[in-house]
């Protein structure tokens, strides 16, 4: 009874000692809130009456006829001189940013969020397209990248979040989100890249982890926002599918001691799935329950051994030809095995060559001539189906094509250029509805516009021949902006 | 080139490809001479290597020109300076060329602006480049904003305003004052990296900072009559000279940083030229003289062309930029007396 009482006791003193320290607390907090709220009204105050110092004097808001008339002249003389553009829509004369107009102020206000002391890189980028074909459906046979603008009318295939920041002294970390509409408007999304890599390796080498693009080539490492067309070229998305050749695995590279700029690549993944189209890929589902590519029924198995992983070897070299002209060139294969039979593989092989000139006195960046080709060869192993409906035996598919570029930045902001695209193949047998196969060209000149580093706008016609389909018009209208910071792009 | 391809393209498949099996004999001996000739490569390599670590000059690659000046008068002939920018070039616009990683990879130190000049192409090379001698916080990684009081740091990141620099105005070497820092800041590095010579590099801070001082006596003598008559620049990038020696720069022909000069804007600029007596534009190699010229036929104002950057990479060659720039100016003003 006495111990009862008495822990009563103890839990009523308790209970009275937290109610205390509750009210202190909320008192302490009360006080606060009012010193918090004093202060920033004091900071509101005092931000305001350094504003209204700063504020530059009013732009005159009526233009008198004389200015209007200078403005015209002035419009049509830098018309005239190249470098300028004078079609830009007209922007009010306020001294550059606020700050300006009380130049020597040595100190500075707090500063928010900048990229140094923020621990990402966070960026948001989207690609929107507007465009017409004379083909009905352009995703059928025309625009095959999954990112290409696919439909007549307006489509939006890439909206992509960007991370990217230190993990720590020993590892880089990459996150790449795409989402895109589909041709209901339903949301896709995909993990496009999330690797990490290494950033203290000895011996020049360096290691990536996780989902990436393959270093395979030139175009397809990079994202589709860092295109100079709006469409992946012919042969990638025959060698590689519509998404690229991206899987998860790993990465080791190795930067020679030579003078000259070599790096040796071995990327080894799981090579499994759509993202790596022509390995251990099933293919779609033909309407009866089973997997077909390239009209043969697949088998998804599990990892047998390493013989089943692919293989992703690159060498790049470049050169400085001259000190206004730099080379880039590679060779790339992906080796490993496909899901058509037991012991079928696939072999792509790559070659790549990039060549860009600048002047010494470009003008941001402006003008440039670059030009870049690449040349991919596929060889398939298919298996045989003999029970496919029509019985297809055992061959080598074999695929090959080419794209060459030229672009031309001729004055800032404005680049031009053309594309050649070819592709063909051995066409024994094969389905006269896979439009991945097949003899086929294309040429695209293209025009892009950009009002900043953070946003364009391009235009592109592509004239196409394809054996499957005769001859289609395209035309492409694209827009795309960056909100936040954006690692920097290579080379 | 082939050659290694060819040779990881085998060890990338080497197993279960009965080809691959029945053919081991000779694959073997291809193998083992290409391992042999790999391996005198290697050492090759290392030889080469090896002998050029034996001179026992301070690799430095500097992005800039000035910082590349700068470095060469600290120091002098125990360092070998490399620029990755040139003279004439826009430095917010460099392209990450692949040589650049293999600069960075042999080099011992790296002097960059840190204010964000070269965000757009630097970060992309370090990563290449896999050098631990240039993590950032070692002292083979000089980033020269450490200590300067930048001006302009924007109160919130705004594109809208144009692009600016969020770490504030990076043009920071063109105030003398400021580089007394930067030199002191680099040579307090370079006898970190290399402490024999660390009195070869205080002797040359000294001597640079002595004749540092010398000039700018000299320089704002030469630009005294002038002093506070505002000056118009393309760019906002001479905010630092203009503030050590007095010219106010409130006046530029572009709208916002980095967008190109429009009509409505130059017209606006015109105005206030006039209404205000500005008689002098500064204008750089990489910018638009066409643009200025228009302006200043309309204000009859005076063009001076300003480098952006030393051209010379001599131990003098950053007092005889900033003496080029102070002379131009001078004269700049003289012809509109």
């Amino acid at each position: 009874m006495t111990l009862q009482a008495q822990e009563t006791n103890e839990v009523g003193q308790l209970k009275k000692q937290m109610q205390q320290m509750q009210e202190n607390f909320e008192k302490v907090s009360r006080a606060q809130q009012q010193q918090i709220e004093a202060l920033t009204k004091k900071l509101d105050e005092f931000t305001k009456s350094q504003a209204a110092e700063k504020k530059p004097a009013q732009p005159v808001s009526e233009k008198t006829p004389e200015q209007q008339k200078l403005e015209q002249e002035l419009a049509a003389e830098l018309a005239q001189s190249s470098g300028t553009n004078a079609a830009i829509p007209n922007s009010k004369l306020t001294t550059q940013n606020s700050q300006l107009s009380s130049p020597w102020s040595p100190s500075q206000p707090i500063t928010v969020a900048r990229a140094g002391s923020a621990y990402m890189n966070i960026s948001f980028d989207a690609l929107m397209d507007a465009g017409w074909s004379s083909a009905a459906d352009p995703s059928a046979q025309l625009q095959l990248g999954d990112h290409d603008p696919q439909r007549r009318g307006f489509s939006l295939r890439n909206a992509e979040i960007a991370l990217d920041g230190a993990v720590d002294p020993y590892f880089k970390g990459f996150a790449n989100i795409v989402f895109k509409l589909a041709n209901h408007n339903e949301t896709g999304v995909e993990l496009e890249e999330t690797y990490l890599q290494s950033t203290s390796l000895p011996a020049n080498l360096q290691l990536k982890a996780g989902q990436f693009f393959a270093a395979f080539g030139r175009n397809n490492p990079q994202h589709p926002h860092a295109w100079a067309f709006v469409d992946a070229p012919i042969i990638s998305t025959r060698a590689f599918g519509p998404d690229g050749l991206r899987n998860v695995g790993a990465q080791l590279s190795w930067l020679a001691p030579t003078p000259f700029y070599t790096e040796l690549f071995l990327g080894i993944t799981d090579g499994q799935g759509g993202t790596a189209h022509s390995f251990r890929n099933v293919g779609e589902d033909d309407g009866t329950g089973t997997n077909r590519f390239a009209g043969r029924a697949t088998t998804d198995r599990h990892l047998r051994g390493p013989q089943d992983l692919l293989f992703t070897p690159r060498i790049a070299s470049s050169f400085e030809i001259t000190d206004t002209q730099t080379l880039i060139g590679g060779l790339s294969g992906a080796l490993g095995a496909n899901d058509t039979g037991p012991r079928n593989r696939t072999e792509i092989y790559g070659a790549d060559i990039y060549w860009k000139w600048k002047p010494a006195d470009a003008k941001s960046g402006f003008p440039f001539v670059s030009w870049q080709t690449e040349a991919i060869y596929r060889r398939f192993g298919a298996g045989a189906d003999a029970l496919a409906p029509t019985p297809l035996s055992s061959e080598n598919l074999k695929d090959w094509g080419m794209y060459s570029q030229v672009l031309w930045g001729f004055k800032p902001r404005w680049v031009t250029g053309i594309r050649g695209d070819y592709a063909s193949g051995n066409s024994d047998i094969f389905d006269s509805q896979d439009p991945f196969r097949g003899e086929r060209y294309r040429i695209s000149p293209v025009l892009t516009f950009f009002p900043s580093e953070f946003s364009k706008l391009r235009l592109q016609y592509n004239y196409d021949r394809g054996q499957h389909f005769g001859t289609e018009h395209s035309v492409w209208l694209q827009m795309e902006f960056l909100l936040g910071s954006h690692g920097a792009h290579k080379f | 080139m082939k050659k290694i391809l060819k040779a990881s393209g085998k060890i990338a498949q080497p197993v279960a490809d009965e080809v691959t099996r029945r053919t081991f004999g000779s694959e073997m001996r291809g193998r083992i001479r290409l391992l042999t000739s790999a391996a005198t490569l290697l050492t090759f390599f290392t030889l080469t290597l090896l002998a050029a670590s034996a001179q026992a000059k301070l690799n430095v690659v500097a992005t800039t020109p000035d910082f590349a000046a700068i470095a060469q008068a600290i120091g002098g002939d125990k360092v070998d300076v490399a620029t990755l920018a040139k003279p004439t070039e826009d430095p917010h616009f460099i392209d990450a060329k692949p040589s650049f990683i293999v600069k960075l990879n042999h080099a011992d130190a790296l002097i960059e602006g840190g204010a964000e000049l070269e965000l757009g192409w630097l970060p992309p090379l370090l990563d290449g480049a896999r050098n631990p001698k240039l993590d950032a916080g070692r002292p083979g990684h000089i980033a020269c904003a450490e200590g300067i009081s930048l001006l302009e740091i924007p109160i919130a990141l705004d594109r809208s305003k144009g692009d600016l620099h969020a770490a504030g105005n990076p043009h920071y070497t063109t105030d003398p004052a400021n580089v007394k820092t930067v030199a002191e800041h680099i040579a307090h590095s370079f006898c970190q990296l290399d402490p024999k010579s660390c009195a070869d590099f205080k002797a040359n801070l000294k001597k640079f900072e002595d004749r540092l001082e010398v000039k700018m006596a000299e320089w704002k003598k030469i630009l005294a009559p002038y002093k506070g008559k505002p000056v118009v620049t393309y760019h906002n990038y001479w905010i630092y000279f203009g503030r050590e020696f007095d010219f106010p720069m409130i006046l530029f022909l572009e709208p916002k940083p980095g967008i190109p000069p429009t009509p409505a804007h130059l017209a606006e600029v015109i105005t206030k030229m006039k209404s205000d007596n500005l008689t002098v534009i500064i204008v750089q190699p990489h910018q638009n003289r066409k643009t200025a010229e228009t302006v200043a036929n309309r204000t009859g104002a005076v063009i001076v062309d300003f480098p952006s950057f030393p051209s010379g990479k001599g131990p003098g060659s950053y007092i005889d930029w900033i003496d080029s720039l102070v002379k131009a100016l001078a004269k700049g003003f003289e012809q509109k007396k």
